[in-house]
């Protein structure tokens, strides 16, 4: 058979920031009509090689080939008229802008944008309301489509349905479709593995900023798409049988309660308590009150009414040192918010041990050995140590997992702990909230990745607008069976 | 021909790597270079005498560049520091009939009364540095104009004792006092920035304040500790600049103003938050003493020297910005 020639090579492209290579030598070929999924666990090259495609960064070395000419873009609008449009992880507007405004800056025609936009039933949205305003997703569905208003040969979308619910990435997929058919081509980035399996037709892996495989995905399962990114096999279960509530658990004290919680529209209507030795799984489609009920619980939001209670007794919570001094810690859904990114890794873990005045005066004497241990506990990957800003998301992420490690706690809120996070990170956080459960901590764990819950939570309660509407035995809880109390059909 | 250019450019990027790894030494050999070039116009200057001097006129701004660098590494930035420090002197003077010891308390009362007003404004209200600071100035500049009739009103001449601390010198007039003090000050806030909780926390909410905030910090405590030990550093400066002239008037300090906040940023603190220290601003605090003598011994113009003045600290300022951008 005659195949027509690819529209996107890519020939050994390299990249060094500094110090650190991101991209050895990475090889990748988009055919025409093509779902393109490009996979590595964090820290492969994904983002870079993103970046380079995009033109905000230009390669060391290598060749980009696309639809036959060479094009070695040295800036993003060079890339875009090469026909390479992309979505960002992190939304490519500016936040004290409107829309329109946004739109104008970019020269995006407004009526094809608003043709792309109307592909989510967001043709009303009001161009005047400035960015700042409006929540994640819909910024993500204004960048995508203003990608698309550039009729783009290859689409890039990095990320794109980690910040969609359910029914929006189901259009999204929708759309990627049809776009195939009508000749463009997609290149996704993705940790969902489902997602892969569902829509691409091909699928690149990278592994320590090289590509390691090509797989055609209809032939495969994610099993098999897993071991080519780690190239070894994993075991994502924890250690710690989880699942079923161990005796102990069952009628162990509570430590962590909540009654009748409130706050405005958003959180109606919220009880629980989380007893010693618990994981306490939180379900929820996008912006049912879940972040409202996180702030609350950590400090940085008052409730309009309802009580908090620690081993019984009701807690007022002015901001989060109160919160943190009744042993009540906070893993941001943002990593961002937890991190010094200037500053090194110890200083980031200790952090937490100078909180009160009269720590102020000195330096604890064992510092440098309790932030090692904590590095050590997690694994924390130093070679880039002496900036947190250099390391990868994973690495990130235990940086903001371990500065509660060094201080101590008695209850962890992780809201989202693994969103964006590569799959072997993902299993040992898994194992280690499982163990710090079975030391005696209390858990509450949001999460947008259903398969978590029978991995690593006890029970799950699920929220829809505002209340807590199902409470399941993990154990036996099934994405379907979230899912469906999730939409409040229960 | 190609083999010396290569070598050259080989040499200058190892120099440009060794500078990256220690910007200190960097900005050492750039005071270094800055004596030799005055001591080449005034070979005087290339003596005891020449490096007293500089001292002397070094250790008051250092001082206030230090309560600008504390400042500097939250994110924030005192206008009045100078009205403290010229508000201090002011009261100072009006008590030295009390004797030295309650002249100076006095004085370093304002400035910790200024700096906690400032503190509070920034911290708790959320109002810009800028803005509280540059307000918190006006502010002080009028209630001193009129205090200067009433209140305050008596002896603008300043204590005996101060005028030997900020002008004397001992070990045969070789060691200034006030350079003494310097030292002692600096010793105290390198100590403070290196070694201590508070110092650790002054990076880190320059940095960023939310993930000190979620860590149990009352970040407010931290800022307003900070605004008070530039208030506090801001009186000691002014009294030392007090003895120095020997009497107070309200221009005292005005000049030091813009030269503190320059010394900071020669020294690599960066007016954003979360990176600088102290000994780059000393090094910030002598290399411009020196640019100053300098301009006195060129002989020429006030136009030049402030031409002069202002082309050299942009060219340092920028050096240092392609320093730390480079990495």
């Amino acid at each position: 058979m005659n195949r027509p020639s690819p529209l996107l090579t890519i020939t050994g492209v390299a990249k060094a920031y500094g110090s650190v290579v991101a991209l050895e030598a990475v090889d990748m070929t988009v055919r025409h009509h093509e779902i393109h999924a490009l996979l590595g666990a964090n820290g492969a090259g994904k983002s870079t090689l993103v970046r380079i495609l995009a033109g905000v960064h230009p390669a060391d070395r290598g060749t980009l080939v696309v639809a036959g000419k060479t094009a070695n873009f040295r800036t993003p609008v060079e890339a875009m008229r090469g026909g390479i449009a992309t979505v960002f992880q992190d939304p490519a507007l500016i936040r004290d802008l409107t829309i329109a405004q946004n739109l104008r800056l970019s020269q995006t025609n407004p009526d094809t944008f608003a043709q792309w936009l109307d592909e989510f039933d967001l043709g009303s949205l009001d161009r005047d309301r400035m960015v700042r305003n409006l929540p994640l997703d819909i910024l993500r569905l204004v960048d995508l489509a203003r990608a698309l208003a550039l009729n783009p040969k290859i689409l890039l979308l990095d990320e794109i349905t980690a910040a969609l619910t359910a029914d929006q990435a189901e259009k999204l997929f929708e759309l990627l479709d049809r776009l195939k058919s009508d000749g463009c081509s997609v290149v996704l980035i993705t940790h969902r593995l489902a997602e892969v399996m569902r829509i691409c037709d091909t699928a690149t892996i990278l592994r320590d900023g090289r590509n390691v495989a090509e797989l055609e995905v209809g032939g495969i399962t994610q099993q098999e798409l897993v071991h080519a990114m780690l190239g070894s096999p994993v075991d994502l279960a924890p250690d710690t049988p989880a699942g079923i509530a161990t005796p102990t658990t069952a009628d162990a004290e509570a430590v962590f309660a909540v009654e009748e919680l409130a706050s405005g529209e958003t959180v109606r209507q919220v009880s629980f308590a989380v007893r010693r030795g618990e994981v306490l799984g939180l379900v929820a489609l996008e912006g049912q009150g879940q972040e409202r009920v996180f702030d609350i619980l950590c400090g940085e939001r008052r409730p309009s009414s309802g009580r908090i209670l620690i081993d019984g007794s009701p807690c007022r919570f002015l901001s989060p040192a109160d919160a943190v001094r009744q042993g009540v810690v906070l893993i941001p859904g943002d990593r961002l918010q937890a991190l010094l990114p200037s500053l090194p890794v110890y200083q980031n873990l200790v952090v937490t041990l100078i909180t009160r005045i009269r720590q102020w005066l000195g330096l604890p004497a064992d510092e440098r050995a309790r932030a090692a241990n904590a590095i050590d506990s997690l694994s924390i990957d130093t070679r880039a140590a002496a900036q947190v800003r250099r390391l990868s998301g994973g690495n990130q992420q235990k940086v903001a997992i371990g500065r509660w490690l060094v201080s101590g706690f008695r209850t962890l809120l992780c809201f989202d702990p693994t969103r964006g996070i590569d799959i072997q990170t993902k299993g040992e956080i898994y194992a280690l909230l499982r163990k710090l459960a079975a030391d005696g901590a209390a858990v509450l764990l949001y999460t947008s990745e259903l398969a978590e819950i029978p991995l690593v939570c006890d029970r799950v309660l699920v929220m829809h607008n505002g209340l807590i509407v199902d409470e399941q035995v993990a154990a036996r809880a099934t994405e379907a069976s979230l899912l469906t109390a999730a939409h409040g059909l229960v | 021909m190609v083999d010396s250019a290569a070598a050259a450019t080989t040499v200058r990027a190892r120099l440009a790597a060794k500078a990256r790894a220690n910007p200190s030494v960097a900005l050492g050999g750039v005071c270094l270079l800055l004596v030799l070039v005055t001591g080449s116009i005034e070979p005087e200057y290339l003596s005891l005498n020449g490096a007293r001097s500089s001292l002397l006129q070094a250790a008051p701004l250092g001082i206030l560049a230090g309560a600008q660098t504390i400042l500097m590494l939250t994110g924030g930035i005192d206008l009045s520091v100078t009205m403290i420090a010229t508000g201090s002197a002011y009261v100072a003077a009006s008590q030295s009939s009390h004797g030295a010891a309650v002249a100076i308390l006095m004085g370093v009362a304002v400035g910790l009364v200024v700096g906690a007003a400032n503190g509070i404004g920034v911290a708790v209200f959320r109002v810009n540095p800028l803005i509280m600071t540059l307000a918190m100035s006006g502010i002080m500049l009028g209630t001193f104009t009129a205090w200067t009739q009433t209140i305050l009103r008596g002896s603008t001449v300043v204590a005996p004792f101060i005028k030997e601390l900020a002008a004397g010198s001992f070990l045969g007039n070789r060691l200034p006092y006030s350079v003494v003090v310097w030292a002692a000050i600096s010793l105290i806030l390198i100590w403070l920035l290196r070694r201590t909780g508070w110092g650790r926390l002054l990076y880190a909410v320059g940095d960023n304040e939310t993930a000190v905030r979620l860590a149990g910090v009352r970040t407010w405590q931290v800022r307003i500790a900070a605004y008070i030990a530039a208030g506090i550093l801001g009186s000691i400066a002014g009294i030392l600049l007090a003895g120095r002239t020997g009497a107070v008037d309200l221009q005292l300090a005005n000049a030091f103003l813009l030269p503190s906040v320059a010394a900071a940023v020669i020294g690599g603190t960066s007016i954003f938050g979360g990176v600088g220290g102290y000994t780059g601003t000393i090094l910030g605090a002598l290399i411009l003493s020196v640019l100053n003598s300098m301009l006195t011994f060129l002989n020429v113009g006030q136009d030049i020297q402030q031409l002069v003045y202002g082309t050299i600290v942009l060219a340092l300022a920028w050096g240092y910005a392609g320093l730390a951008n480079r990495e």
